[in-house]
């Protein structure tokens, strides 16, 4: 059981929560994840830590509410608990300074990036960040970005803030006019994609850390395989971050997609066990 | 009195193939009470018992035995615990036909003596009636850590405690019980007295931290500064082996693990009441023949698929599978494709399996198990129709907590080197024993590395101080 001492509305469906478990935050690094499961009947669904805080032992976990159990996480507050809070899991980045890092953030793809730039920024990397969602109101974290970064840039894809179009349009031009080190990229997968093959171009070291449905997220299931060059990777155990230009994307695609129909359904019986009660609430 | 009795053993009532197969509930029945009692009669009590040479736990089995021919049913529970802390698990999952069974001299004329059976009756007998505790010594302080709580870490705790130490065991998933709770489905082992052995353990004083990744959460370091004194590493071989085949990453392919992970952990047959999902097509492929085989095939008909077949590439008889559950699986209707051997797996454009080929092996000379080696024949491949597929062919050691722990001496395979008498390790204090120490194998002789082993912790803390 862990508790959640701060919850903050980023967007109507972006949201952020700051949960005590001391365990996970004295140990934790950028790019681990943990494993939460809301309650007996839950799921186990991987989150990337956002933001730690060793000495107080906090953790800071960010989601984009897509099924029924970040919905139904979303629905906690303040002074909720969570059953199971398991990590820090995963490997961390590797932490030096490589010189010039440009960091891509792509949805709420923006709080995994965050502590990587953060780390690699305190260890004296030139961070150049590039941040983009759909349109303003999926965008958060632009404040804390810009404290971590050498230079921002921001995209939606409508235009409704910053510049309209791709991050992967930014990126270009960065490659274009800078000597670049490194580049790391998180968001959807066709995102990360899309990066990986613009970079692989100029032959730029990539990163990316992948998000695949797991179960256990301890090397047990195999359920969040991935093809890494011509190998089988687990990405809890081997990951969650790859070489960008070895990942799999389309193979990744597929499986993301392997429980559409169970997931919709999922929803459909939560929404409405939840209209039952209303119901009930309302007699 | 029923007549259900063969050469005097008496066979085991189990619930017909029509009423099991829908729903998970446990196959087999258990003995009543007075067919329980004739059968301990038969026993001849044996001077020199050849039985007990086959028990990884050394349990007094003509003891037992004879106090329940004598209807002394306590004090024969009694017996069996003064080895045995888990006997209502051993009594369903133990390969007794391979074990103290296979010793019994009844057995060289006519059938020996169903110590397995007689072992569940008194576990499930005791469980109704209310489990008595063993008088405990007082806690000595010393601290033993017990990483993992499958049946290593569990009679390793279970032990530890009864010899006066404080003894905590820290266990990654959110459930106790590791592969009881995860791999061996309800309709074999109900989780409910999984449930009640674990919390037979906790009684005796043992600590249970759940969802602690030992490695991860805390490390080897903080559980030396908070002072524990010896260790117990009981991790199991829970890393799944694919085939490495093309197309193995296609929708539809799971690895066992996965697929009995889904529905005994996280009780996917229950979708949508618990969250996580899975999915069984109507046609469904296990590859191997172990006990994992013949449980994923048996789950997978129990969550709806229509027809389910097993593709092995040995033949029946070198199935590594407990003969009871090869028959079980038959039963049920489950088809077993014997000498065929996968080389990749179809699938259709949406990246979803539709199909394994398979190519005919034919047996050649034995090979280092003793078992005669499948040889493929040239021009003989064929495709096995499959929505879903499983991939239950062996497990290999989890690298998480072993990568933490460098001067950790492994053997050739990735596993533990740890003494056979012992279980002691490269690193003074630090035992292990069960599947991380052996590979896969069965749940009694990883009890009995996790006895071996409290004892030497035992020994190892008296001469420390």
């Amino acid at each position: 059981m862990v508790k959640i001492i701060k919850k903050e509305v980023l967007t109507p469906q972006i949201k952020l929560m700051v949960i005590d478990a001391p365990r996970v935050a004295r140990h934790a690094k950028a790019g681990q994840f943990v494993i939460v499961r809301i309650n007996e009947e839950g799921e186990r669904i991987p989150l990337t830590i956002a933001d730690f805080d060793s000495e107080k032992g906090t953790v800071t976990i960010i989601f984009q509410e897509v099924g029924k159990s970040t919905i139904q996480l979303g629905e906690l507050n303040e002074g909720d608990h969570i059953t199971d809070f398991v990590g820090p899991l995963g490997k961390e980045i590797e932490e030096k300074n490589f010189g010039h890092v440009v960091c891509v953030g792509g949805g709420v793809g923006i709080a995994p990036i965050y502590p990587k730039a953060k780390a690699l920024k305190k260890l004296g990397n030139r961070i150049t960040s590039i941040i983009g969602a759909r349109s303003s109101d999926l965008l958060f974290w632009e404040d804390r970005m810009q404290s971590v970064s050498d230079a921002l840039y921001v995209t939606t894809d409508d235009g409704s803030y910053g510049e309209k179009g791709f991050v992967t349009s930014v990126l270009d031009r960065v490659i274009q006019k800078e000597k670049i080190d490194l580049v790391i990229a998180v968001g959807p997968l066709m995102m990360m994609k899309m990066v990986s093959l613009l970079t692989k171009k100029y032959e730029l070291p990539t990163l990316v850390s992948l998000n695949p449905i797991m179960v256990d997220g301890t090397g047990m299931c195999g359920c969040c395989r991935v093809t890494v060059g011509k190998e089988c990777k687990f990405t809890c155990v081997d990951g969650p971050v790859f070489d960008g230009h070895s990942v799999d994307y389309d193979e990744l695609l597929a499986r993301q997609r392997n429980y559409l129909e169970e997931e919709k359904r999922a929803v459909e019986n939560w929404l409405m066990k939840k209209a039952e009660e209303g119901v009930h609430h309302a007699k | 009195m029923p007549n259900n009795r063969l050469n005097g053993r008496p066979k085991m009532p189990q619930r017909t193939v029509q009423e099991r197969i829908r729903d998970f509930d446990e196959v087999p029945l258990g003995l009543e009470k007075w067919a329980a009692i004739e059968e301990a009669k038969r026993c001849l009590q044996c001077k020199k018992p050849s039985c007990m040479k086959g028990c990884p736990v050394e349990i007094d089995i003509p003891g037992f035995i004879g106090l329940l021919a004598q209807g002394k049913i306590d004090e024969a529970v009694m017996k069996i615990k003064e080895k045995n802390s888990l006997p209502a698990i051993c009594g369903r999952v133990c390969p007794q036909e391979e074990q103290c069974e296979s010793l019994c001299v009844l057995g060289k004329k006519g059938q020996p003596i169903a110590v397995g059976y007689l072992e569940r009756f008194l576990a499930d007998y005791e469980r109704e009636q209310g489990i008595d505790l063993p008088k405990m010594p007082t806690q000595n302080g010393k601290k033993v850590a017990i990483i993992g709580s499958g049946p290593a870490g569990l009679t390793c705790a279970g032990d530890c405690a009864k010899m006066g130490h404080k003894v905590t065991i820290f266990e990654a998933l959110h459930s106790a019980g590791g592969v009881l709770i995860y791999g061996i489905p309800e309709f074999r082992l109900p989780k409910a007295i999984v449930a009640q052995e674990v919390d037979y353990v906790k009684s005796l004083g043992v600590e249970l931290e759940l969802s602690v990744v030992v490695g991860k959460t805390l490390t080897f370091d903080d559980l030396l500064q908070d002072g524990f004194e010896a260790f117990f590493i009981g991790t199991g071989a829970g890393l799944p082996h694919f085939m490495n085949l093309p197309g193995e990453n296609l929708n539809g392919i799971y690895s066992a693990n996965e697929f009995l992970t889904r529905s005994n952990l996280m009780k996917a047959f229950r979708f949508p009441e618990y969250d996580t999902p899975t999915k069984v097509g109507r046609r469904v492929s296990v590859i191997g023949g172990g006990n994992v085989a013949m449980d994923s095939a048996r789950t997978a008909l129990r969550l709806g698929a229509e027809e389910v077949c097993l593709v092995y590439r040995r033949t029946k008889k070198e199935m590594p599978a407990r003969i009871e559950e090869i028959e079980r699986a038959e039963e049920e209707g489950i088809n077993c494709i014997i000498l065929t051997n996968p080389v990749r797996f179809v699938g259709n454009e949406n990246k979803w399996v539709t199909g394994i080929e398979c190519i005919q092996m034919e047996l050649g000379e034995p090979d280092e198990s003793g078992r005669r080696r499948p040889i493929p024949v040239p021009g003989s491949e064929f495709v096995i129709p499959a929505d879903t597929v499983v991939v239950a062919i062996g497990q290999g050691p989890n690298p998480l907590l072993l990568e933490t722990l460098p001067e950790l001496k492994l053997n050739k395979r990735g596993y533990i080197e740890a003494d056979e008498v012992t279980g002691a390790t490269s690193i003074p204090g630090v035992y292990a024993g069960g599947d991380i120490v052996t590979g896969a194998a069965t749940v009694i002789s990883a009890m009995g590395a996790g006895k071996k082993a409290a004892r030497a912790i035992d020994d190892y803390l008296k001469n420390k101080s």
